[in-house]
């Protein structure tokens, strides 16, 4: 050889193309024949989602159908991202409620702040995930929007039971 | 005895009409068939790898290879800048010409009675037969050599050039292979070829390392892994249809399925004894009927699928070959036990011939297969032992490592020494 090429003496058990071969013919054809698929059909079939699942926002309302704010103006002091626009009104016998109150689900970043600090149980972030626009200003939900969402809201964590059993 | 009508040759005009229908039929089978398999290798992949595969166009997927069509046709066609025009856009119309042409003289099914003669189920009986697919695949390579070079781009110009050496050397292997069944047969025509199957045993059975030969061969032609050295995607993009797009794209696409098709078909012709229906004499004798017509297409139509579904299989198996290794393959290995196996196979009838054992019998088939398995038992011995192919690395227990080295620097020390 022209040059010093190193050739290693190997167990041909080990190095042999023929039984490599054989073999993987092998396994594919047990995965062919016996499949383990582990795809979810998306749209058809949906993943468990957990209890403490961070998806968007949803505001509870009382027996009467308005919203249990009270513009206390702690959920958007605590968030992080800057994206929930309030601004508190009062009515005739002094009852806060928010006169505008939008959440940027796009600038959100989820992290369930708004729901913990809440006073009154109002806000609430949602067990939800399928939130596709056509464009970003509808990402902007109103307080209209955000009463009538109806998906189930996700349970905060509880330091008793840190695992959520 | 009056003579049946449907059981003779037809005449000229009838004989005319059949033989544009058949072309308009084969061809029409051929494409849907070749949209299919690129479905069943989307399918049999996804199955290999725990997946699904496309199942969103219709029931299972089945309509995908239409949405695959209609895609390919309404998509954008980039002309890339530098191109040389002509043979940019010659060389898929090459390619997919070729890949479609070469079906033409296989069998594929016993003939058909008509009221107009006894039509052959055959595109063109041409009598040099096995000889016209090889011719036909070789003027293939042009197809993919012109969109190599005529892309303007070195990795296309690459994979041109891989494709145009591999396809030239498996050729020769191929063409050797066959030369031994030939040599059986004594005939060059495939549906005499079929016949004398059918009459006288398989040929992979009479012929095991031709057909092994073959076979690798036809992998190496068909540019599949584990030798798509031609589109190697981890070093050359897509090889040489790197810079085509849309329908032009998809002519090469079709005319590698429409390639592994056409070898399917060779191999089942020439060792899997082509409409052959095993284990029964029905279908070669006696007068033609509609049902043996269409059992025998039924049967070779199932050999094809077999060989296709190996292919698919293989494909989703192996890794690529590096590119000596392919060439040493090619060169070191099959031409040479291509020839050996010639002279092996002469001389084995040679020697039949001069004791007496009549062409087609059972002690004439036994005799071969004994010689074949002795044969491919050798030849997979070499197979196993050889350098070739083996991968330049195993696992190894720490005990050999060691030992390996010690090995090692002692070599390393004599050749030191030398060097001195």
């Amino acid at each position: 050889m022209a040059i010093n090429v190193k050739v290693m003496e190997r167990p041909v058990g080990d190095v042999s193309y023929v039984r490599a071969t054989l073999q993987g013919l092998a396994l594919t054809l047990k995965h062919l024949v016996d499949p383990h698929r582990v795809t979810i059909q998306y749209p058809e079939e949906k993943w468990d989602l957990s209890p403490r699942w961070r998806g968007t926002h949803r505001m509870l309302t009382t027996e009467d159908g308005k919203a249990k704010c009270v513009a206390c103006g702690l959920c958007p002091t605590v968030c992080p991202a800057n994206c929930i626009k309030l601004v508190p009104g009062e009515d005739e016998v002094g009852n806060r409620y928010p006169l505008v109150f939008e959440i940027d689900e796009f600038r959100c970043i989820f992290c369930g702040y708004c729901q913990e600090v809440c006073p009154e149980e109002a806000i609430h972030l949602g067990r939800h995930y399928e939130n596709a626009e056509f464009n970003r200003a509808q990402f902007v939900y109103d307080l209209e929007r955000l009463t009538a969402q109806t998906h189930p809201v996700s349970t905060l964590w509880d330091p008793a039971d840190p695992r959520g059993e | 005895m009056p003579l049946d009508p449907m059981q003779l040759e037809p005449a000229f005009w009838p004989f005319l009409i059949a033989t544009v229908v058949k072309m308009l039929v084969v061809f029409t089978l051929y494409m849907v068939v070749v949209a299919y398999s690129t479905l069943a290798e989307r399918k049999v992949s996804a199955w290999i790898q725990d997946r699904h595969g496309p199942n969103r166009v219709g029931p299972w997927g089945l309509f995908q290879v239409l949405a695959d069509g209609v895609k390919n046709f309404v998509k954008e066609e980039s002309m890339p800048g530098d191109v040389n025009r002509p043979t940019f856009l010659l060389a898929p119309a090459i390619a997919f010409t070729m890949a479609l042409t070469a079906w033409a003289v296989i069998p594929f099914g016993a003939p058909l009675p008509t009221p107009w003669g006894k039509i052959d189920l055959i595109v063109a009986d041409a009598p040099i037969g096995v000889l016209y697919p090889l011719a036909i695949t070789s003027l293939g390579v042009y197809g993919i050599v012109l969109a190599g070079w005529s892309s303007n781009n070195k990795y296309s110009l690459l994979g041109g050039l891989r494709a145009s050496a591999q396809m030239v050397s498996y050729e020769v292997a191929m063409g050797l292979s066959v030369v031994a069944v030939l040599l059986l047969m004594g005939n060059v025509s495939l549906p005499q070829v079929v016949a004398l199957q059918a009459a006288g045993g398989w040929n992979v059975v009479l012929l095991s390392v031709a057909a092994f030969v073959f076979m690798v061969s036809a992998f190496a032609e068909t540019n599949r892994v584990p030798f798509d050295m031609a589109e190697a995607e981890s070093e050359l993009i897509a090889g040489y249809h790197s810079e085509y797009s849309a329908m032009k794209f998809s002519m090469f696409f079709i005319a590698e399925y429409a390639n592994m098709l056409t070898a399917s078909a060779m191999f089942a012709t020439l060792f899997l004894g082509g409409w052959d229906i095993p284990f029964t004499d029905w279908d070669t004798t006696g007068p033609a009927t509609v049902a043996k017509a269409l059992a025998t297409f039924a049967i070779f139509a199932a050999k094809i699928g077999a060989f296709m579904l190996f292919f698919i299989w293989i494909r989703w198996t192996l890794p690529r070959f590096r590119y000596d290794q392919l060439m040493s393959l090619g060169w070191k290995f099959m031409l040479p036990v291509a020839l050996a196996y010639i002279v092996i196979v002469s001389t084995g009838m040679l020697l039949l011939d001069i004791a007496g054992v009549t062409r087609g019998s059972g002690a004439y088939l036994l005799a071969f297969l004994g010689l074949n398995v002795v044969l491919m038992g050798l030849l997979f011995v070499i197979l196993d032992r050889g350098r070739l192919i083996s991968p330049a690395s195993s696992r190894l227990d720490r005990a050999r490592v060691d030992r390996l080295r010690a090995v090692a620097a002692g070599r390393s020390s004599i050749a030191a020494g030398e060097v001195r």
